[in-house]
């Protein structure tokens, strides 16, 4: 029903190793969420709310419940445990009482014999709303009447702030925020709402054991902490609770909340039948959480020779109707602001506020995406107004080992950014293409709109970093089990959850290398048989199983060596260095380590624009990136290729429209996501400069690129207009110079 | 509604309600559940099937409509464990990642090199800017296409 072991095969750490789980995906024989059957399975749907604010004066399910094929139409009033859930705050309700607080949130549920019944039965519920007013605008927010009015205090050393609607506010204050330079160049910047758009929509079964307790079969980021959500909602203890992976189509962060897990689950214990909710595409784009939207005010100042010597940022996040991870994400846009720069002077503030607008929460990148894309225009800002290279600025200001952040934490262990720029900057660009050419090959595409007479190229550069692993005191961990057998095979138990980015590969390369034998077999993720592997997020998956793995690996070894032979069973925790909490007055670190360490990458953008009717073609892309050690080449090269082709997205195309906290896109006709000829080729170097805390001193890869791509682009699109462009996407007409930039 | 169709060479019945596309009917009534069903409006291609040996995506077509035709899915090109040579290509070019959109690539993919066994990379892009991938940058396909057509 769920995903099932995966087969031995060959490949030890370092090795690039084609996918196991390649055949049957190209077979189409690989079951995903969406794919799930059990007998007697009924189709779940979720009604969601048609306004983003407004008090629920009734709701009347009874001419839904008579319909054909309807067995069940639940409403909150059938939630028997805890009404509300949350990744950091239990400020979401599993279904909406009193009020709903976003365009799309889930109001009720149907479970039906066919999805087309369970559709047309939601659609008979009768719910009267009285709409409140929306609190749409971010910079508003803080005046407006809250949102959550019995918010819970913060704790966890946050900063309790005052005013309504404040989520998280986050002050770095380091060395004398009033420093001066000889030069200082300002700017306002504005990020719009990127969706991770993950191929696979949400989906999941859920099957009642027959005993109270329920088993549930979806694609997720995070198995454990999924059961910890759901359990208490349902009003079932953990282990009454199983969370089983199925096969994940893309993630992105956008599976790090919950979407399914609890409604398939009520409905499942309701009927007391298998329950498979599948959402269509729409319904994912308003039912999961989104990048945050930023507005960001910045002010770099310099020596006349180059040197940073104060950065004040001010960044504004829009956290929409919940919290999710928004607290973490203000933190670490606060944390990354600068970019992976000395600088002895800052003062960084990051607030995250809640409105009416769409939930955001975690996406690859994590808050360092919209601030590096600031950041990086500043830094471009600051070498023209010096008149140096942007690339000699960024290298004189180079972070390594030995200084200080803004946060005081010193940086240790590997922390390669000259050694990127310098790799990334030494690759060739290619030469400008001649006219006339294929259409296909000019901004606008084959969509034959232009000759090239107004086609102008332009090369940018950008750098980015980011923390690798959870931050701020975080007890992260990650458990994995080795069972080795008297004939010398193996199997390992890891909940690592595979979205797609190749962990599996990762623990089979590991568990062979240590066992040396090639018969390892992985078996199904579940939080039956193992403990908690954390989330597949923050590019700390690699690090976490690896260390796992290995240290299961090597116990088991060494329990045999004891024990002279037979089958032993070892399970291992694996923690990577303690960090502590920022200090919320000041942002400082209060202990070693806030961040337990850091990526960065360089990239090189080559971008071709139709001044004229403000079109853009992306031509080129060089990057190098620091990934202290590659375990799989190959399956690192589809990350680095994947999170580019994600922040070209974001500086070109890629954003939720909303009118009134309603999304107005939420589709693949009206969200645009790169295509096949909208990526450029993108030629990598591998930066390998060992992680010394790491296990096989492997950094996670993922969000590097996405990081630094957005800004690299539009570099690119201002070298080639000359127009400022501080907001991405950048829309057409700021190119032609219809709109104030 | 009954409706009888020639799926990867074999003859297939199935009862259907007459609002059901042939992407449901694949997938729900007859377990086909190779191509995929991400944005079921046509615009990412991951549901791409043969329909009469013309490239269709499947969430576009009603399932009455594919009564007495002949398709291929992704389900109908390796030989038994012998993966298809686009299939092939695919995995080891390192072109498959979460893999959610390969089906309905590999299938279009299969129908480019049919008419173009040689193709170059702008005709690559444009044959299958109809399949939205969000994980591979789209890199790892072209190498595996042309893997493919030299194999």
């Amino acid at each position: 029903m769920s995903a099932t072991a995966t087969t031995p095969g060959v490949g030890r750490v370092g090795d690039s190793v084609p996918r196991l789980d390649g055949p049957p995906k190209v077979k189409g024989e690989f079951a995903y969420a969406s794919d799930l059957q059990a007998a007697g399975m009924l189709w779940g749907h979720t009604l969601r709310s048609p306004h983003p604010h407004a008090r629920i004066v009734e709701i009347d399910v009874s001419a839904a419940l008579t319909m054909s094929g309807v067995h069940a139409v639940l409403t909150h009033d059938d939630v028997p445990g805890q009404k509300t859930y949350g990744l950091e705050f239990a400020d979401q309700p599993v279904l909406a009482h009193d009020r709903v607080r976003y365009f799309g949130e889930a109001v009720a549920l149907v479970a039906a014999e066919h999805p087309e019944q369970a559709r047309r039965a939601a659609e008979a519920i009768r719910v009267v709303y009285e709409e409140l007013p929306v609190v749409s605008d971010m910079e508003r927010a803080t005046e407006m009447e809250p949102l959550h009015p019995e918010r819970p205090t913060m704790g966890h050393g946050y900063r309790d702030d005052p005013r309504p609607n404040v989520v998280r506010h986050m002050v770095i204050r380091h060395g004398d925020p009033d420093a001066q330079g000889d030069v200082s160049v300002t700017g306002v910047y504005e990020v719009g709402i990127q969706d991770q758009a993950f191929l696979g929509p949400e989906s999941g079964l859920a099957v009642p054991d027959g005993e109270g307790g329920v088993d549930i079969y979806v694609a997720t980021q995070w198995l454990h902490v999924d059961r910890d959500q759901v359990a208490p909602c349902l009003g079932l203890d953990p282990e009454q609770v199983r969370i089983h992976l199925a096969g994940v189509g893309g993630a992105f962060g956008g599976r790090e909340d919950l979407s399914m897990q609890i409604h398939g689950a009520l409905l499942a214990l309701h009927t007391s039948r298998p329950v498979k909710i599948v959402y269509n595409r729409e319904e994912s784009f308003v039912g999961h959480i989104h990048r945050h939207p930023a507005r960001m005010w910045c002010e770099h100042r310099a020596t006349r020779d180059g040197r940073l010597v104060n950065v004040r940022m001010r960044i504004l996040l829009d956290g929409g109707a919940y919290a999710s991870s928004s607290t973490a994400v203000a933190s670490n846009a606060a944390s990354f602001a600068v970019g992976p720069y000395r600088v002895d002077n800052a003062l960084i503030e990051a607030t995250a506020v809640y409105t009416n607008n769409p939930p955001c929460g975690a996406m690859r990148g994590f808050g360092a995406v919209q601030t590096c894309f600031a950041a990086e225009a500043q830094m471009d800002l600051l070498a023209a107004e010096l008149g140096i290279d942007p690339v000699d600025l960024r290298l004189l200001n180079a972070l390594a080992p030995g200084d200080v952040l803004p946060t005081g934490q010193v940086v240790e262990g590997s922390c390669p950014v000259a050694e990127t720029i310098r790799a990334a900057a030494a690759i060739p660009v290619p030469p400008a293409e001649e006219l006339p050419r294929d259409p296909i090959r000019l901004p606008g595409g084959a969509g034959n709109t232009t000759r090239g007479e107004g086609v102008r190229r332009g090369v940018g550069f950008a750098v980015g970093f980011k923390n690798i692993c959870y931050s701020e005191g975080f007890d992260d961990s990650c458990a994995a089990r080795v069972v080795l057998r008297a004939d010398g095979s193996a199997e390992v138990h890891c909940a690592a959850a595979e979205v797609g980015q190749g962990v599996t590969g990762v623990i089979l390369q590991v568990a062979r290398t240590e066992l040396g034998t090639d018969a390892v077999t992985l078996m199904p993720h579940t939080t039956s048989t193992v403990g908690s592997a954390g989330s597949a997020s923050a590019s700390r998956m690699t690090w976490m199983a690896a260390g796992a793995v290995r240290d299961a690996c090597r116990a088991a070894l060494e329990q045999r060596e004891r024990s002279g032979g037979g089958e032993v069973d070892v399970e291992r925790v694996h923690r990577h260095p303690r960090t502590t909490p920022l200090d919320p007055e000041s942002g400082q670190v209060t202990g070693e380590r806030a961040h337990v360490a850091f990526a960065c990458a360089a990239m090189r953008v080559v971008a071709e624009v139709d001044v004229e009717l403000g079109l853009t073609r992306v031509v080129w892309v060089g990057t190098a990136q620091d990934v202290g050690r590659a375990i799989n080449p190959i399956a690192l090269e589809g990350q680095i290729e994947g999170g580019t082709a994600q922040g070209i997205g974001l500086a070109l195309m890629e954003e939720i429209q909303t009118r009134d906290g309603r999304i107005t896109n939420a589709s693949f006709t009206d969200y645009l996501i790169p295509t096949a000829l909208d990526m450029p080729p993108v030629e990598s170097v591998l930066v390998e400069v060992p992680e010394p805390a790491a296990p096989y001193g492997a950094k996670g890869v993922g969000e590097p690129p996405t990081v630094v791509s957005t800004a690299a682009v539009a570099a690119a699109l201002r070298a080639a207009t000359g127009k400022p462009l501080r907001r991405v996407p950048v829309r057409p007409d700021e190119i032609v110079g219809l709109a104030l930039s | 509604m009954k409706i009888a169709l020639t799926v990867n060479g074999e003859c297939r019945e199935t009862e259907a309600w007459g609002g059901e596309s042939l992407l449901y009917v694949l997938r729900e009534r007859l377990g086909l559940l190779g191509s995929k069903n991400a944005c079921e409006q046509g615009e990412c291609g991951s549901c791409s099937v043969l329909l009469d040996g013309v490239l269709v995506c499947a969430c576009l077509v009603l399932g009455a409509q594919a009564d007495g035709h002949v398709v291929t899915t992704v389900e109908g090109l390796a030989d038994g464990d012998r993966l298809h040579r686009v299939q092939e290509a695919y995995v080891q070019a390192g072109a498959v990642q979460c893999g959610f959109c390969t089906p309905g690539l590999v299938v279009a993919t299969v129908d480019l090199l049919e008419s173009n066994p040689s193709p170059s990379d702008d005709e690559i892009r444009e044959a299958l800017s109809g399949n939205l991938c969000r994980c591979t940058g789209y890199a790892k396909i072209f190498d595996a296409v042309h893997r493919a057509a030299m194999s």
